[in-house]
């Protein structure tokens, strides 16, 4: 058993000396840096303790065994003692409480930022959006699990970065304080980002704040996940942050804010049946084919299916008013708040035209406009 | 109190137990009850160990191999629960039913109708709790914290059925504690006065406490999901001016005490075990009893440092952070008695004392990882990752439930008057020891890592330590087994056990003959110095 427990604490000392995979990361920001140190402080003084009591322990096991011949003494307590041993751990408490608080009043720290950005959690999904001063969304997209369901199920190898990678990630630059806004659409969620050192949970009515400061000479990539169990795909919702040189960020961002006007312009635009099916497969793959499954058959009876079902054979009415508004009580969110109405067109025509559902209608982005309006 | 022992007395003069099954249904005698506990916290925890042992077989490689993510969400779920509520608290109310009438010199509990009903109402509460997974709609899928919304608006239908469950054991739980009280303040023999009483009586007065404070508040949340679900309340919703925060201050409000619950009724029986094969009083005896009882107060004001990411203000944090810190102090003055009380010695390693020492070395360990769990910054790395669960399971498989399986082995040979087979008992510590080890070990490493607790599938540079851990599990699953066949072994066929059984056990429970009597001390005994702490 001694040499299991000295086994242990050789393990743990090659986690001090920084083996990723055995220890907390350092992190790339002054704050995740703190906690890596307060992290190491608190896990040393551990050891030490656990060195004087299970040493003690041992000792007495070797030496003080009936079969080496050892008489029981019989005292039985002390008060002196008594008092040492409560006195000594307050004073150890009070060392750890002492930086630990400084680290956390440091957390506490907001307010002088550079850059504000609403992050949204949804069943299973980030929303990120850059606010304004006046916490207008200026620019939002949703950021989802690009794993393929092949590489989850084995059907092909697993890539680098297996269920830690996003179809867009989100964008932030160096060198400059941004501010997180956590809050979430459905169910409890947390945002988790090691290498900057918290998680901060997203809860729906909520609005939790946070923020980080990635130095100048950090720029990557950075890889969390969800922290709380949200469901189903709880597992299957990464957070991918590219923070990036400052000049790369604002050139981004206003491309960004340029493809915002053009996906305004698409809402008044008459698609082709082809182009409507194209982008409607995209839409439906990303965000619908989880439950319903990519050939409609869905989950029954959690999840129905789709392929011939009666709302997306029936009157398109009732079809754009699930997609929109969901069904409350039920895991069908409304999408009408994640999608715009050139998504939620394509998909709910892709749906009225695949597998063995043939209507005959062609579903444009202005009849979405014009059912909301109703 | 001499007329409650008097009636007990006349009631059940030279009666013998029922024959058949009508002995188990209509039984109010103490043993029958404690053993009908022992049985059924036995069966619930294979039941959650088949479910745990789902789960690592998931996890032994990434990808999804055998169930899918919403089936693997009711399996953490219904593990949890069934641990916690069938396994861990039945088994303590078991050992207190067996044993707290014998220690403080008692014939029976006080309440001895009420402790039938208290036991007879669990079976129906998991019937209905397990009896969800096979319904069309899933059994609970949201943790056994259950925080809403999940728990409420997106909860399965068969939620309201989980809601009952909990109301019934919540039930069973109060008047079993009820009844613990009653018996240890009203029934105890001339003589045996409340700073004479076993450290085991004494963590139990102190736990019966604990339930009967917050098992109603775990009532209220439950009942408020149940009118937020049918009855269109807004208590946790937020879209109706609810708040799903304050789910999780009333459940942590419940659930902090709830793991002392877990965990005091195990000091008491390693206080037992550790004096009699260290051959020497237990040490600090007073002390014991005042960091047992400061814990109970402290873990009142601890809740939520279970919540340290929900963003509570920085003087919340702080308050937390500094209250959870003190549980240190009073856990530490435990540990460094019961090495005092090994220390010179004349100590002997038989099983059950093989296990109350692993229960403090890997219980401290837990308590370790507690320790830095508290420290707020750095808890918002360690929150609801696998370190949790690595903390978690130190306290609760090698604490909880070794220091169960070490009353076993210590009480077994009263109970049923013959001995265990030592060598299978040693066999089966060594098994559980490696395996409890090998499984709950390198999860502090994933969770430092970043692999986040509750997840199906995980990414590949945690793939390792997920295999270890998942071979781990399958060594513990089956060394448990092995246990019940010992047990079964011993009752059937073991040697006769001396009525003192082990020769440096003090305590009136060991003045009795080998089994002990259907009715034990229909007259009250004599309290010796020898037989109570002096
Ligand atoms: C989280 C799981 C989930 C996702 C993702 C999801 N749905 Fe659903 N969907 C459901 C459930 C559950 C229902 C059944 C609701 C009910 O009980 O009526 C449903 C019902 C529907 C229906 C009505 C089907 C019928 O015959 O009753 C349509 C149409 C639909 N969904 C379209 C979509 C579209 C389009 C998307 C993607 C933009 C989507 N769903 C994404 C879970 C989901
Ligand atoms: C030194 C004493 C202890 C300290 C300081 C301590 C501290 C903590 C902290 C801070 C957490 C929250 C971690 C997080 O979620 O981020 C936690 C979780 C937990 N602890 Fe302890 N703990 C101690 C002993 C115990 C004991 C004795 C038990 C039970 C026998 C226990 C059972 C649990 C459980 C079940 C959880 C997980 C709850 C959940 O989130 O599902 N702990 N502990
Ligand atoms: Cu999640
Ligand atoms: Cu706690």
């Amino acid at each position: 058993m001694a040499r299991l427990v000295a086994g242990f604490v050789l393990a743990l000392m090659a986690a001090g000396a920084g083996a990723d995979e055995l220890n907390m990361r350092r992190g790339v920001t002054e704050i995740s840096n703190a906690v890596y140190d307060l992290h190491m402080y608190i896990f040393w003084i551990c050891v030490v303790i656990g060195i004087v009591v299970f040493g003690a322990m041992f000792w007495a096991m070797i030496h003080h065994r009936r079969a080496a011949g050892a008489v029981a003494a019989k005292f039985h307590e002390s008060t002196k003692l008594e008092i040492a041993w409560t006195l000594a751990p307050t004073l150890i408490l009070v060392a750890i409480a002492w930086p630990a608080t400084q680290v956390l009043v440091a957390m506490y720290d907001t307010g002088g930022e550079d850059l504000t950005i609403e992050v949204r959690g949804y069943q299973w999904k980030w929303q990120y959006k850059y606010l304004d001063d006046d916490y207008n969304s200026e620019v939002a997209y949703f950021s989802n699990l690009k794993t393929p369901q092949d590489e989850i199920h084995g059907r092909k190898e697993k890539g680098e970065y297996y269920l830690l990678d996003v179809d867009e990630p989100l964008r932030i630059p160096v060198n400059r304080k941004v501010r997180f806004l956590i809050t979430a659409e459905d169910v409890i969620h947390s945002w988790w980002v090691p290498d900057f050192g918290f998680k901060r949970d997203a809860i729906p009515g909520i609005m939790n704040e946070t923020w980080a400061i990635v130095p100048p000479d950090k720029a990557g990539i950075y890889r969390g996940q969800c922290t709380e169990l949200c469901g189903k795909d709880h597992g299957f919702m990464p957070v991918v942050v590219n923070a990036m040189p400052e000049d790369e960020f604002d050139a981004w961002y206003a491309e960004r804010l340029q493809q915002e006007e053009v996906r305004k312009e698409a809402l008044s635009k008459t698609f082709t049946p082809e182009e409507l099916m194209a982008q409607g497969e995209q839409v439906y793959g990303t965000y619908c084919a989880s439950c319903h499954m990519p050939n409609g058959k869905g989950v029954p009876p959690v999840f129905p299916a789709l392929d011939g079902s009666a709302i997306a054979t029936g009157p398109r009415e009732d079809h754009l008013n699930i997609v929109l508004n969901g069904k409350t009580g039920t895991a069908m969110q409304a999408f009408g708040k994640q999608l715009d109405a050139a998504q939620i067109a394509a998909v709910v025509h892709y749906e009225r035209h695949s597998w063995s559902n043939n209507t005959d209608d062609v579903t444009q982005p202005r009849d979405v406009i014009e059912h909301m309006g109703q | 109190m001499s007329e409650v022992v008097v009636a007990g007395h006349d009631d059940h003069h030279d009666h013998g137990p029922d024959k058949g099954l009508a002995r188990w249904l209509f039984t109010t005698n103490h043993k029958d009850i404690g053993t009908l506990y022992l049985w059924f916290s036995f069966l619930m925890f294979l039941i959650g160990g088949v479910l745990a042992l789902v789960i690592r077989a998931e996890l032994f490689q990434p990808g999804l191999q055998f169930v899918e993510p919403g089936f693997f969400n009711q399996m953490t779920t219904n593990h949890g629960l069934i641990m916690v509520f069938g396994a861990i608290m039945p088994g303590f109310v078991g050992l207190a039913n067996w044993l707290v009438p014998m220690m403080v010199g008692a014939p029976d509990m006080a309440l001895p109708r009420m402790n039938n009903l208290s036991f007879w109402i669990l079976p129906f509460a998991f019937t209905l709790l397990i009896s969800t997974l096979f319904m069309d709609a899933g059994g609970p899928n949201f943790g056994w914290t259950f925080y809403a919304p999940l728990s409420t608006t997106y909860a399965p239908e068969t939620v309201t059925y989980f809601i009952f469950g909990v109301h019934m054991m919540g039930a069973s739980s109060i008047m079993g504690s009820i009844n613990i009280i009653a018996t240890i303040l009203n029934m105890r023999a001339p003589g045996m006065t409340l700073m004479k009483m076993p450290l085991f009586v004494w963590t139990w007065l102190i736990t019966a406490y604990l339930l009967l404070a917050v098992m109603p508040v775990l009532a209220g949340a439950v009942t408020m999901m149940l009118f937020d679900i049918h009855f269109g309340t807004s208590f946790f919703n937020a879209a109706g001016g609810g708040d799903p925060v304050m789910f999780q201050h009333i459940f942590w409000f419940f659930g902090h005490p709830e793991v002392y619950i877990m965990i005091l009724p195990a000091f008491g029986v390693v206080s037992q075990i550790i004096p009699t094969f260290s051959r020497k009083p237990l040490f600090g005896y007073d002390s014991m009893v005042y960091a047992t009882a400061s814990i109970a107060f402290l873990s009142f004001i601890v809740w939520a440092h279970h919540m340290f990411t929900v963003g509570m203000p920085l003087a919340g944090q702080l308050f937390f952070m500094y209250a959870t810190m003190l549980i240190a102090i009073p856990t530490g003055v435990k540990v460094f008695n019961w090495v005092s009380t090994m220390w010179r010695g004349s100590m002997s390693f038989e099983t059950p004392m093989l296990f109350a020492i692993a229960f403090v070395i890997l219980f401290t360990i837990g308590g370790f990882s507690g320790l830095m769990l508290a420290i707020t910054p750095a808890d918002y790395q360690y929150h609801d990752t696998y370190f949790v669960v690595a903390h978690f399971h130190y306290v609760l498989v090698p604490g909880a439930l070794f220091s169960i399986i070490a009353a076993v082995y210590y009480w077994l040979p009263k109970w049923c008057g013959r001995m265990y087979d030592e060598s299978l008992g040693k066999l089966h510590f060594w098994l559980s020891f490696i395996g409890v080890n090998v499984t709950f070990f390198p999860q502090h490493f994933s969770g430092l890592a970043g692999m986040p607790r509750r997840i199906p599938d995980y990414a590949l540079q945690f793939a390792d330590f997920n295999m270890i851990s998942s071979i781990g599990a399958f060594i513990f699953g089956f060394s448990q087994v092995f246990f019940l066949y010992i047990v079964i072994k011993t009752i059937r066929s073991g040697k006769p056990a001396t009525d003192r059984v082990w020769e440096g056990a003090h305590g009136l429970e060991w003045t009795l003959p080998s089994p002990a009597p259907y009715h034990s001390f229909t007259h009250p005994p004599k309290v010796t110095d020898a037989e109570a702490h002096s």
